[in-house]
């Protein structure tokens, strides 16, 4: 019983979703499910902070290692949830203030971190080893030119090969890609509609 | 059946081919042959109203032509009959348009409807009032090709699961990245280190996510075995819950629900680069042995694996994520290309009932390669030869989806 | 001499993220600039797209990004903003993601204010809802069911924008700024394909080449990839207006040139240690 109710429940909402799809007059039915999964999303929020407050304080209560973040992290939370909710959160209010000034300068510093580890991986991963490896190693140093406008002040065909490797090469690759992973798709939804796969149930047969 | 794979799509294109050549009339179709009344030197011409298709009902699509030889009006208004018998405007056009669906009708109920063009804020004489009763559809006319490729497609996969469960060997090619599952556990447990297992920064509605969380019950099982300790930062945090679940079940399973530790799933933020900022933290202050990437990464994926990898741990990752793949190849151990991420359950598990999923959605990819080189030629071929062309027109139609 | 060459293969790899610093400063701070040419490619097909929409049409533009991708795709907000509302086309904007939302409304703010634009007459933003795919197909039958209120909390039955909105296939177009899941592919499967609504669209350059399929197969009418698609779009949109304020991802360009160029010098390092250090093997042999 303890499978079977939420096998059942997968193949009920799965069939009623590939009906509605087919089936204008049952859209209606997948509109209602699809509400109680945005429900179920939002309240899952609530879910989220509390376990992340439940963590850190177990942090904080047993000196685990590196327990002297928790605090920081009870802070931040405590402070834009006190704000956000007292003083609102248009422009101008103190939330607003924390997001612009705060959480936009730090997001924006994570991303960067890409261009140094784009570097370091590049120079370690592209190796003429083979004639394959200097194709590539040939096609990324067209693409890198061709996207920016020193590349134009090179030759002005550099941007017009690095379309054209984007638009051809790299796109036959991309579709192979998707149209694999698309029938793995296809085949892990059907397998979990029919109760085939089972395992993320607790791998239980 | 896979002869038959190779075959039907060949079928289709004789069949069609056959049908284009055989008695096919010489004459274009006449599409906009409807017969529209004279309207006088009215603006608006042949004013349609008709149940709107392929929806679940209270719609009604008003399609109309305009005279040429009339002066464009500055504006037109919508109008409807209501139960009063009074004609109430419903919205603006724009004369141009050509086409507006009213919708949240009730269905059964018959709607009349003109159009009434204004030239300087006067009303000029409406257009003739036209009627339609809007119902709702049993079938989309424009999927019953999905239908029927679903259809085949879900007879493959089941037919080779029958395969497998009669006891059928099926092959599956080795996958470097999944055989070293028990490797990088078994190194993590040899240096006293986590297994760190980051399952992407999706919600459980993406299917890469769910087979991720697949994963993470194989690999959960592993770690119970070895006793190594696994952490699991999710993004989400319904993912968390199930994570938690899954992993429990996995312990209980391999008969170690005592070390079986809750708080090492955990929820870190929703926020893409805050997750990627705490998933480092994690890896730079834990050192894991082993770390599994496992999911759909965008942006954040060579923050994590480049991270990953200065830490020193054996790094096996996978998505679907076409862009994010060469990242991960560039800085990871062993890369789990597209499909081989939904591959591994079977691969990890063996199962003869998996397996055989495996190699029906092999054969249905074979079905649309094979799609894929008749349309690639009968296109081109198409260009010097018309029956070739409408050949890969009916190959587009049936893999369109509207 | 050849130990040295060999050593190049191993750089620390904070040498490398210290060159790389500087490589983007520098240019930044001497306000290097480098003229942009723009050529035949989806940031012209996304101009060319809009371009050719009518006056007074209505287009849903979907903020679907979040601070740490903002240096990329607020140009572009900025730029797509500007060159609607110069041609009186309506905006309904709404976010898929959180942040986006607030990101998004100062982009429309600032433009409006810029162009003498009126909220809920000429733009509007209706705000955040979760639900990403499944939140755009409840969208494709009744919007104003998903979204009974716009993000500064007024009914949107009484905005005079909204008058003949109802679903989605009311739109002329949906553009879609995403830095991932929601985004594009979510506008693309869901309302795109269903509804036949053109799609734009711009997103973070390592997310550009998994667009191209879409681009091939006509479901996305443009793209702007990361910053080089925000310095092309700035750039068409500033085309032929005096005084338009200049955009923030042209002056970047200069910094990534240089960018790239130094990670092609490592990348040439690299093999020309990679390559000694071969033949040093062979001559061993």
């Amino acid at each position: 019983m303890r499978l079977v109710i939420p096998l059942a429940i997968t193949f009920v909402a799965g069939m009623i979703m590939i009906l509605q799809f087919f089936v204008p007059a049952t859209q209606s039915v997948g509109e209602s499910l699809q509400e109680w999964y945005m429900i179920v999303a939002s309240a899952a929020i609530f879910l989220g902070a509390i376990n992340l407050l439940n963590v850190h304080v177990h942090k904080i209560r047993f000196k685990a290692p590196n327990w002297k973040y928790s605090p920081v992290t009870i802070a931040g939370f405590s402070v834009m949830i006190i704000t956000g909710i007292f003083f609102g959160i248009e422009p101008g209010k103190p939330f607003d203030y924390m997001f612009t000034q705060m959480m936009v300068p730090m997001g924006a510093t994570m991303f960067s971190l890409l261009a140094f580890f784009v570097a370091s991986a590049a120079f370690r991963a592209f190796r003429a080893s083979n004639w394959r490896a200097t194709l590539l190693l040939l096609s990324a140093f067209i693409v890198m030119l061709g996207r920016v406008p020193i590349g134009g002040m090179i030759s002005p065909k550099i941007p017009l090969i690095s379309e054209w490797i984007m638009q051809v090469p790299n796109l036959a690759g991309q579709r192979a890609v998707m149209i694999g992973a698309a029938m793995g798709m296809v085949a892990t939804s059907l397998r979990m509609i029919f109760g085939i796969e089972r395992s993320y149930l607790g791998g239980a047969d | 059946m896979v002869k038959m794979l190779f075959v039907l799509p060949l079928l289709i294109f004789a069949s069609v081919t056959f049908a284009q050549c055989v008695g096919c009339p010489e004459e274009e179709l006449d599409v906009g042959c409807e017969s529209s009344e004279p309207c006088g030197d009215c603006f608006i011409q042949s004013l349609v109203a008709e149940d709107a298709s392929n929806d679940a009902g209270g719609g009604i699509d008003l399609s109309w032509t305009i005279a040429v030889d009339v002066a464009i009006p500055d504006s037109m208004v919508l109008e409807r009959l209501d139960s009063g018998g009074v004609w109430s405007p419903i919205t603006t056009l724009q004369p141009a348009d050509g086409r507006k669906t009213d919708s949240g009708l009730e269905n059964g109920q018959q709607y009349s409807y003109r159009i009434v063009p204004f030239y300087g804020g006067i009303a000029e004489p409406a257009s003739e009032a036209v009627s339609a009763v809007p119902s709702k559809q049993w079938i989309h006319t424009g999927r019953i090709w999905m239908l029927v490729i679903l259809t085949l497609i879900s007879i493959v996969v089941f037919y080779f699961i029958e395969q497998g469960k009669r006891g059928k060997e099926l092959y599956i090619r080795r996958i470097a990245g999944l055989t070293a599952v028990e490797d990088a556990v078994g190194r993590a447990t040899e240096m006293g280190r986590p297994v760190l297992y980051i399952p992407g920064i999706m919600d459980m509605d993406d299917i890469q996510t769910i087979a991720s969380m697949v994963i993470l019950g194989r690999v959960a099982m592993k770690t119970a075995e070895y006793g190594s300790p696994l952490l699991v930062p999710t993004c989400r945090s319904v993912v968390m819950s199930v994570a938690q679940e899954i992993v429990k079940e996995s312990y209980i399973q391999v008969g170690r629900p005592d070390a079986y530790k809750r708080e090492s799933i955990n929820y870190i933020t929703d926020d893409q680069f805050g997750y990627a900022a705490g998933v480092d933290g994690i890896m730079v202050r834990q050192k894991p042995a082993a770390i599994f990437m496992l999911g759909t990464f965008y942006a954040e994926s060579l923050i994590l694996a480049e991270t990953g990898r200065s830490v020193g741990a054996i790094q096996i990752a996978g998505t679907a994520m076409p862009s994010q793949i060469p990242f991960f190849i560039a800085a990871c151990d062993y890369t789990l290309i597209g499909e081989e991420l939904f591959a591994a359950s079977a691969y990890l598990s063996k199962e003869p009932k998996l397996l055989g999923s495996l190699r029906g959605q092999d054969m249905a990819k074979l079905f649309f390669m094979v799609i894929i080189v008749i349309g690639v030629l009968s296109a081109t071929l198409g260009e010097a030869w018309a029956p070739a062309m409408k050949v890969a027109d009916f190959l587009k139609q049936i893999t369109s989806v509207e | 001499m050849s130990t040295f060459v060999e050593k190049l293969g191993s750089i620390d790899r904070r040498i490398i993220f210290i060159v790389m610093a500087l490589a983007v400063i520098l240019p930044l701070a001497f306000r290097m600039s480098l003229p942009i040419k723009i050529g035949e490619g989806p940031s012209k097909d996304m101009y060319d797209a809009v371009e050719a929409l009518p006056n007074g049409s209505t287009v849903l533009l979907s903020f679907d990004y979040d601070p740490s991708t903002m240096p990329e795709l607020q140009p572009m907000a900025i730029a797509m903003a500007q060159q609607l509302m110069t041609k009186d086309i309506k905006i309904v904007s709404l976010a898929l993601w959180p942040m986006g939302v607030s990101l998004g409304n100062e982009a429309l703010i600032s433009v409006s204010d810029s162009l003498g634009k009126e909220e809920y007459l000429d733009w509007v933003n209706l705000g955040y809802k979760t639900g990403g795919g499944v939140l755009i197909v409840r969208m494709g039958s009744d919007i104003k069911s998903v979204f009974p209120v716009d993000y500064d909390g007024n009914s949107v039955d009484e905005m005079p924008i909204m008058d003949n909105i109802n679903k989605l296939s009311d739109f002329d177009m949906i553009i879609s700024l995403s830095a991932g899941d929601p985004g594009i592919p979510s506008w693309v499967m869901m309302a795109g394909d269903r509804y036949d609504i053109p799609i734009g669209g711009g997103c973070t350059a390592v997310s550009a080449p998994q667009f191209y399929p879409y681009l091939g197969t006509g479901q996305l009418v443009g793209l702007l990839g990361g910053l080089k698609g925000a310095a092309d779009y700035e750039t068409m949109v500033r085309v032929g207006v005096e005084d338009a304020p200049a955009g923030t991802a042209t002056p970047g360009m200069a910094a990534q040139s240089v960018a790239h160029l130094v990670i092609m010098l490592f990348i040439i390092l690299g093999n020309i240690s990679y390559l000694a250090g071969k033949k040093k093997k062979r001559g061993a042999k």
